[in-house]
């Protein structure tokens, strides 16, 4: 991760100021930084969203292809990530210095979606064991200022929730194999249902208390952190522990039962701003890169 | 505690007076055909022709012509005061990272150790510079000179500067105290209740701030971050309004974008008060 060198006398002031609940920007400990979305802004992809949360930028594309299913579920299509780390977020990213965040960040991405909940995978199914949609989500980070997972889940989600995939029609051709015609019309597609998935929360442990969406220099001051996927509903489908320090299983229950509150109070806003967004239809402003 | 999403607009840079048309160019940009001009920083001649290579403002002075860019690393002159922080821990000097093109050196022959102004370095010294600066402190200095290679060199040989200390140095009447480095760095601490004269070396306070000092900090920081986000220049004054128009607001709800607006209005409008 994108490091900052913080002294020791802002190390001691970032901490007290957490003891007592104010943080450097004036936040509270549960307090998420201002976050900006705008989905539909590439517009090769089937499905596009950009987030900015504080100074991290975080853009996702996704592009259905066909493809043939995995032989253990026949009947169901899947995801595929990729998170690709910039060197516009910082130097450190440059050549392949990126490719380990990048890495483990899609690995808990799979984690998190490894359920039959999160995206209903059986309406990627075209024809079973032989086609189904495979969704590729490419993730690539713009700028790099702390809680790059909650960043990435937003934007994942409000990326599945622009993706409109075509409906196929699937007919017999004369030497009797399946043949797949796409629909030419553009508005003919089919969208996902996006209620289930998961938006991801960070804890970071920091001296005694625990803080969500810290900045660089907090994260500096932190030694552990938990990091909570939560759907609309407070049910948890991943957990991880992140950072060299240890957590005692009391404060790994608080940050879960923290996580799980944070965590649903992000969806309902969500939706409703991405609801928000599509009804705006045509007359939207697109403000894209250079606003 | 909710989240504050929302979707993005296309900010407009708030200014109030529309000014004279500035001379903007970008890099290839041709300045003029007329060979008579003397070519000056940020242009080069390209076949006969001054073209612009960078991005700013064209200034005319009488025969010279040069082009300040928007935006750049920080180019130091003697006497500049400037905010840094320590990167790297060398043989005989700290270097120090100041935005500019290069890193800046602070020589151990330039800091004041403990013990007084006339003490001798001796090889001890230079053994334990880490007890003085460690890798990530945060130190005010002053540009004593510039490398050949462009460089700058710092020194904190008067007892104003350090870790920190009393032009650039406020102490504001809302309890904090900042020190506004000429290379854009900005340093924000409560103002220390004792002003006690140190013999040398560098002052750390580890002491809890009390909440309402901290609550003024947060608050000048997010007042400083709204000010920069609307290109205003910062003096002890411009922040101090910016301060008072933020008073009715939250602090954590300065980096609004509309609030933000709002605060650099009023603090643009009272500047230009204070003018007239």
């Amino acid at each position: 991760m994108a490091t900052v060198k913080v002294s020791e006398a802002e190390k001691v002031y970032i901490l007290h100021g957490i003891r007592d609940d104010l943080r450097v920007d004036g936040r509270g400990c549960e307090d998420y930084r201002h976050v900006e979305i705008e989905t539909d802004v590439v517009s090769n992809t089937d499905g596009s969203a950009k987030v900015t949360l504080g100074y991290t930028a975080v853009l996702v594309g996704i592009k259905a292809d066909i493809g043939k299913p995995k032989p253990m579920v026949p009947n169901e299509g899947y995801l595929e990530f990729f998170v690709d780390c910039s060197a516009n977020a910082t130097p450190e990213f440059e050549g392949r210095g990126g490719e380990e965040l990048g890495t483990e960040l899609s690995n808990t991405l799979y984690k998190v979606f490894n359920n039959k909940h999160s995206v209903d995978l059986k309406s990627l199914c075209i024809s079973a064991g032989e086609h189904c949609w495979v969704l590729y989500v490419d993730v690539l980070l713009l700028q790099c200022d702390g809680n790059l997972y909650d960043a990435i889940s937003i934007a994942i989600k409000a990326a599945l929730f622009n993706t409109k995939i075509p409906r196929v029609h699937i007919s017999a051709d004369e030497e009797g194999g399946k043949e797949i015609e796409l629909s030419d019309d553009p508005y003919d597609c089919m969208r996902l249902d996006v209620e289930n998935v998961p938006c991801i929360v960070t804890l970071c442990k920091v001296g005694h208390r625990h803080v969500v969406d810290v900045t660089l220099q907090e994260k500096a001051c932190s030694v552990a952190s938990l990091i909570i996927s939560v759907t609309h509903k407070g049910t948890i489908t991943c957990t991880r522990k992140v950072g060299g320090g240890s957590l005692d299983p009391e404060s790994i229950f608080e940050m879960t039962e923290a996580g799980k509150r944070v965590g649903k109070a992000l969806h309902a806003p969500l939706m409703a701003l991405l609801q928000q967004e599509e009804s705006l239809g045509k007359k939207r402003q697109k403000v894209g890169f250079l606003g | 505690m909710a989240a504050d999403m929302r979707l993005p607009t296309i900010r407009k840079p708030v200014s109030l007076c529309s000014g004279e048309r500035k001379d903007l160019v970008v890099p290839g940009d041709v300045i003029t055909s007329d060979t008579g001009f003397m070519r000056g920083h940020g242009t080069y001649v390209d076949e006969d022709k001054l073209t612009a290579s960078v991005a700013g403002e064209v200034q005319r002075v009488d025969k010279l012509i040069c082009v300040r860019p928007l935006k750049t690393r920080f180019n130091g002159e003697v006497g500049d005061v400037v905010v840094g922080r320590i990167t790297e821990v060398q043989q005989k000097r700290w270097k120090v990272e100041t935005n500019s093109r290069l890193d800046s050196v602070l020589l151990l022959s330039s800091v004041n150790l403990p013990g007084g102004e006339l003490r001798r370095r001796s090889a001890e010294d230079e053994l334990t510079m880490r007890q003085y600066l460690l890798e990530g402190d945060l130190i005010s200095a002053e540009v004593q000179s510039v490398f050949s290679d462009g460089a700058l060199s710092l020194h904190t040989r008067s007892l104003k500067y350090g870790k920190r200390q009393k032009t650039h140095f406020h102490n504001l009447p809302c309890g904090a105290s900042i020190i506004l480095g000429n290379n854009g760095f900005v340093w924000l601490y409560a103002t220390p209740s004792n002003e006690e004269e140190e013999a040398g070396g560098f002052y750390t306070s580890l002491e809890p701030v009390s909440l309402s000092d901290r609550e003024v900090i947060s608050r000048l920081r997010n007042c400083l971050l709204a000010l920069a986000a609307h290109k205003v220049l910062l003096y002890d004054t411009s922040v101090l309004y910016c301060y008072e128009s933020s008073l009715q607001h939250q602090v954590k709800d300065i980096l609004k974008p509309e609030v933000m607006e709002e605060i650099v209005m009023l603090t643009q409008q009272k500047l230009l008060e204070q003018e007239g």
